[in-house]
């Protein structure tokens, strides 16, 4: 297999270099160029499925990249189930939305810059997801941050894209500050940065007693780049890049980095009962809290942004919990059913003249028919309705988490009930009840392009059926997907016991999650359509609460007072005061000291012979008297 | 043409430029520029095999020449190169093309005496990477201090005489006590052995007692320390950095700083091992402190050239952090991350200098929304900017993280602090390129903002190569150097065994006795 995985990440670097270089004069070509080299990386991947599903592995070295004594990281791939599954998500979905992509930035004069951007993307995920040690995850890491710095600044003579974009990166840098030295604590101890060569002793880092201090640090940076709490706060605000990049970067693929990390590093995770506490604290706190931030919001987008953060948190719990085949199975099926939600907004917002404010919008199902029916299908597949895909993943997740805290379940469930009411709210609101468009954009509604809607189409079908994959035992289904992925987490396996829970029990967990989602949905339906509830008096009733959720619980205001306004004057004061007045001024005064003592030494050149040689007789008779007395 | 010839006729071949300048009439500008550009690509194009034939592996000096010089004092003319120098040197002589390309439109008075100052500037600098004789490389270290002085003075910006002074007598004051400890060793020397010698190697030999090793090296590290310039001595860079003209902020930033390093780990490193170890606490803690004050400072500059000054003061705090880190890791990154430090920041005041001489500007506030003007200065600008912050794939990250990894070996919570630093990298230089380049614009002389010609598109992209080599490849570097720096690591770790065994009080008694000690009774060890 190494004589042509190493072509999967490097032909969408070449597609990004040819994008990037002769972009001025190919200009609407890049995307024919970017949606070949994807497909070829998708079809190559393709073809290391089935060799994976064969048995066959692979893990080798191509060239040393950093070798400085014993420190050595390399270029070498890993491909095992873990890493197919994620190249194919990467791949395949991505590849879709490059399709889609040639419709909606179609007349941008940065279009080769885009498809420079989003080539450019897949390459860093594709070495993330298929390095096989720690430094090349940081590169392919760092590269996917890059990315996103770009894309989400892509119109950057929009000041609060070009915000955005500073934002995000700065955010991640913070977390990969902990993921940096998560990698040197791990190769202190052990000598190496090899996935393979760490895994085997992980029993060294743990008599060193640093195995929950270098899971803490690596988990410090899945935070940051799968935006949850605290750090998620770059994510609603990158929903100023291009609509498909929030569908690719932000929804699909880079967000779920961090849950990849946690997965892949299964073995050291799963040694340290605090560390999967932590994960699992963050996890179900994140999930709910963004959900409580997703209610409100009235910008399509970003109400999907708090949705795509909170069902992270869902991830974080399975692979929190010990359930990573489940973590890992909610990632893919949220790849289909959020790409699919991010491109249906975009398809609205093509319709509508990039409006994105809800308010604004309504009735607009019979005008965008493709559009709405594929939104419906990603919305019900979100909502956890049986037996569209988010159903069984997320049901997966909570089975696992019932087992390892009634708690968490708990919350898991609660989310659960608020993703289907924010879901609803939101087609709804877009897609029914009475038009609010405005008059000069009535008219102009118009179905997009068939190389927008067909990806839609294709991404429907999976968020419809791409969870059969993973039905349960209990559902007549023998989880496929658990199986394949079962070697990968083997070393886990060993030291986790999950306590069964009786069929009974599986039964009632089931029906109550998929009670909560059509609670949530009926709920929404009395609010948005029936109008039995009113949404306003509701709103009214609990104006404290609603404000509070309307501003995102004023975290960007607490830290700008709290952070990032004091460093700043602390940095001036530092500069101004410190730098200026005290260093500069203790050199000065040196100066000026010299000058002073010139002042008086100077009186002594008289030029008169007579006071020198006054001067010469004073010396003698202090150099006689000197050996006189002594 | 042997490698040995070679290095003396590189080290030279500026100098005789200067010589065949002086016969060029003044006005001929345009020419003398092409005769000046065309001696230092020469230069560095007849480096390129020294470093090809450089044998990595070998800790040795390599392409040695030593003849008598003042054979009365003892002092030979003695270059050479080792793991040490070798880079530092290909730097320099792959600089000043650069340098020289990016003087042709923005020197516009007195070019003959400019490109004469520059090529001297050359030979002084490559003079200091290759000697190997205390006396040569004094001279060489001095005469490099005047052309830097004038370029600063003459072609300076509006406070350029504050500036070139401070830059003086800063280096001065550091200077004059190096020479004094020069002095001290030269005799200490001849008190063990008996033999009169400036010779470099030789000092390597001694076993200076540890009461003597650190006031020597306390002389040393002040020279060399404010050339880095290591916090809190660091005062002169911004200065210095505005007023020079962009080709000397150039050389400034890629080369003269790096003289400081340098001499740490070809004095104070080998020649006093067990003092360098025992300050080895003080050091770390300058350095990070120069990582994350240079780093907090840089971010509230409004002046493009200031911030990339006081961001030198991070970087070189890094490097420092690395050489006093004494593992392999550490001095590996330390030396790639001067080298990286040189490519980046020289690269940068490039680009700050392009963009200097189409709007005489250099406040932040002034620009904006650029990338819709330029788009080819954008995405080269973003480049550098990226490698600078030590972005994977380009050469910052390897030398930051090498030098992170050898510190956290060990010592954890400087690695830490430096890591540190590396967030607040992100924000200063994203926060001026977003400030500059994102955006509206704002100043209507932007709009019509000429792109780059393709003089500067060679200029930046020739630096951007190495950028992406080193970040991908490094071994082609690292593998010349690893020989020295594990050499010299031996030296150290052996110094280890001594210390614990020397009596290590210090206090102004023992500095008195130091002075007064006139080596004799030392001399029996």
């Amino acid at each position: 297999m190494g004589s042509f995985i190493w072509l999967i990440p490097v032909i969408p670097l070449m597609g990004a270099l040819i994008n990037g270089i002769f972009g001025r004069w190919i200009k609407e070509k890049a995307g024919v160029i970017a949606n070949l080299t994807v497909f070829s990386s998708f079809v190559l991947s393709i073809i290391a499925f089935t060799r994976v599903l064969q048995g066959e592995i692979f893990n080798g070295d191509y060239f040393s990249w950093i070798k400085a004594g014993s420190f050595e990281a390399t270029f070498g791939l890993q491909v095992d189930q873990l890493s197919i599954v994620m190249m194919l998500v990467v791949t395949g979905v991505g590849f879709l939305i490059h399709l889609y992509s040639i419709g909606y930035m179609h007349g941008d004069p940065g279009v080769a810059r885009y498809f420079s951007y989003l080539n450019l993307f897949i390459f860093s995920m594709l070495m993330l997801v298929m390095g096989n040690n720690l430094l090349l995850l940081y590169l392919g890491w760092e590269g996917v941050g890059l990315c996103s710095y770009l894309l989400i600044g892509f119109w950057y003579e929009k000041e609060s894209a070009a915000k955005a974009g500073f934002k995000a990166f700065i955010t991640n840098r913070v977390g990969d500050f902990g993921f940096a030295l998560g990698i040197m604590l791990i190769f202190t101890t052990l000598g190496t940065i090899n996935y393979s060569e760490i895994f085997s002793q992980t029993d060294k880092l743990v008599s060193a007693g640093v195995l929950t201090a270098s899971a803490l640090l690596l988990f410090l940076g899945a935070t940051g780049k799968s935006a949850q709490f605290p750090l998620y706060i770059w994510l609603p605000d990158a929903m100023e890049g291009p609509t498909p990049v929030s569908a690719l970067i932000h929804a699909a693929t880079m967000v779920t980095a961090g849950v990849y990390m946690v997965a892949r590093f299964n073995p050291l995770f799963s040694l340290s009962p605090e560390t999967m506490m932590v994960v699992v604290i963050i996890g179900t706190f994140t999930a709910l809290f963004a959900a409580t931030m997703a209610l409100v919001n009235k910008d399509i987008k970003r109400v999907l942004a708090y949705s795509t953060i909170s069902q992270l948190g869902y991830m974080f719990i399975g692979v929190g919990v010990g359930a990573y085949a489940a973590g890992i199975f909610h990632l893919m099926t949220h790849a289909f059913f959020k790409a699919l939600l991010f491109l249906g907004a975009g398809s609205v917002m093509h319709a509508l003249a990039n409006e994105t404010n809800i308010d604004k919008m309504g009735a607009l199902y019979p005008k965008i028919k493709t559009t709405a029916i594929t939104f419906i299908v990603a919305w019900l597949a979100i909502s956890g309705i049986p037996p569209l895909s988010g159903f069984f993943s997320k049901d997966e997740i909570l089975a696992k988490a019932f087992a390892y805290s009634p708690w968490v379940w708990g919350f898991g469930v609660a989310g659960a009930l608020l993703t289907a009411f924010y879901m609803s709210r939101l087609v709804f609101l877009t897609f029914f009840g009475k038009s609010r468009v405005a008059h000069e954009v009535e008219h102009h509604i118009h179905e997009s392009p068939k190389v927008m809607t067909i990806p839609l189409m294709l991404l429907a079908i999976l968020a419809l059926i791409g969870g059969w994959v993973g039905i349960p035992q209990i559902l007549g289904g023998s989880n496929h997907f658990e199986h394949f992925l079962a070697p990968v987490f083997a070393q886990a396996q060993s030291h986790l016991h999950f306590s069964h829970p009786s069929h009974t029990t599986e039964y009632l967990l089931m029906g109550m999650s998929v009670l909560a989602a059509v609670a949530g949905i009926s709920l929404a339906y009395l609010m948005y359509v029936k109008g039995s509830i009113d949404p306003l008096k509701v709103g009214q009733r609990f104006a404290g609460v609603y404000r509070l959720l309307y501003n995102k619980y004023y975290v960007d205001e607490i830290l700008n007072s709290l952070v990032y306004q004091p460093l700043w004057q602390a940095s001036l004061w530092l500069w101004k005061f410190f730098d200026n007045v005290i260093i500069d001024g203790f050199v000065n005064m040196t100066g000026k000291l010299m000058l002073l003592l010139s002042f008086f030494t100077r009186r002594i050149q008289t030029g008169y012979v007579q006071n020198y040689a006054a001067f010469i007789i004073l010396g003698a008779i202090i150099i006689l008297a000197y050996y006189l007395l002594m | 043409m042997n490698p040995q010839l070679l290095l003396n006729v590189t080290i030279f071949l500026p100098l005789a430029g200067v010589i065949t300048l002086l016969f060029f009439p003044k006005e001929k500008e345009q020419l003398i520029k092409i005769w000046a550009l065309f001696i230092s690509l020469v230069t560095f194009l007849l480096s390129v095999p020294l470093f090809c034939s450089f044998r990595s592996g070998v800790s040795d000096i390599q392409f040695e020449t030593l003849a008598v010089w003042i054979p009365a004092i003892g002092a030979n003319y003695r270059v050479g190169l080792d793991g040490i120098s070798i880079l530092l040197y290909m730097l320099t002589a792959f600089m000043i093309p650069i340098a020289i390309l990016a003087s042709f439109h923005a020197i516009t008075y007195r070019v003959k005496e400019y490109m004469i100052t520059f090529l001297f500037l050359e030979t002084g600098m490559l003079g200091v990477f290759s000697a190997l004789d205390l006396v040569l490389f004094y001279i060489f270290w001095e005469a490099m201090l005047i052309p830097m002085y004038l370029i600063i003075g003459i072609w300076g910006g509006p406070r350029r005489i504050y500036a070139a002074i401070k830059f003086v007598i800063y280096t001065m004051v550091g200077s004059a006590l190096m020479l004094a400890a020069i002095l001290y060793l030269y005799f200490l020397n001849h008190n063990f052995t008996g033999i009169y010698t400036f010779d470099i190697l030789k000092m390597y030999q001694l076993s200076i007692p540890f009461g003597k090793q650190v006031w020597l090296f306390l002389a040393f590290a002040l020279a060399f320390a404010i050339k880095v310039p290591l916090f809190p001595l660091h005062t002169w860079l911004p200065d210095a950095h505005v007023e020079a003209p962009t080709a000397g902020s150039i050389i400034l930033a890629a080369v003269l700083l790096k003289m400081g390093t340098y001499g740490f780990l070809r004095f104070n490193l080998p020649i006093f091992p067990e003092a360098s170890l025992y300050f080895t606490q003080l050091f770390f803690i300058l350095a990070v402190i120069g990582i994350l004050y240079g780093a907090l400072v840089s971010m509230v500059q409004d002046d493009i050239k200031k911030l990339v000054a006081y961001s030198s003061v991070a970087h070189l705090g890094f490097v420092m952090l690395g050489i006093f880190a004494m593992t392999v890791q550490g001095l590996q990154g330390g030396i790639l991350q001067m080298i990286n430090h040189g490519l980046s920041t020289g690269a940068l005041f490039l680009a700050v200098g392009m963009i200097y001489e189409r709007r005489h500007t250099r406040l932040i506030e002034d620009f904006g929304g650029i990338s819709k003007s330029m788009p080819i200065f954008a995405s080269l600008f973003l480049i550098v900017c990226l490698s600078s912050l030590g972005l994977p794939g380009t050469n910052g990250f390897v030398g930051e993280f090498l030098i992170l990894v050898g510190t956290f070996m060990v010592n954890k919570t400087f690695a830490v602090l430096g890591t540190a630093g590396i967030i607040i990298a992100a924000v200063y230089l994203l926060w001026m390129y977003k400030r500059m380049m994102f955006g509206t614009i704002t100043h209507e002389e932007n709009r019509k903002l000429v792109d780059l010609d393709l003089r500067e598109v060679v200029a930046l992209i020739s630096i951007i190569i190495f950028i992406f080599w080193i970040g991908i490849y490094p071994s082609t570097f690292t593998q010349k150097t690893e020989a020295s720096v594990n050499h010299l690591i031996q030296r150290v770790k052996k110094a280890q065994v001594n210390l614990q065994l020397e009596n290590r009080v210090l206090d102004f008694k023992s500095f008195l006795s130091f002075l007064a000690d006139d080596n004799k009774q030392a001399g029996g060890k």
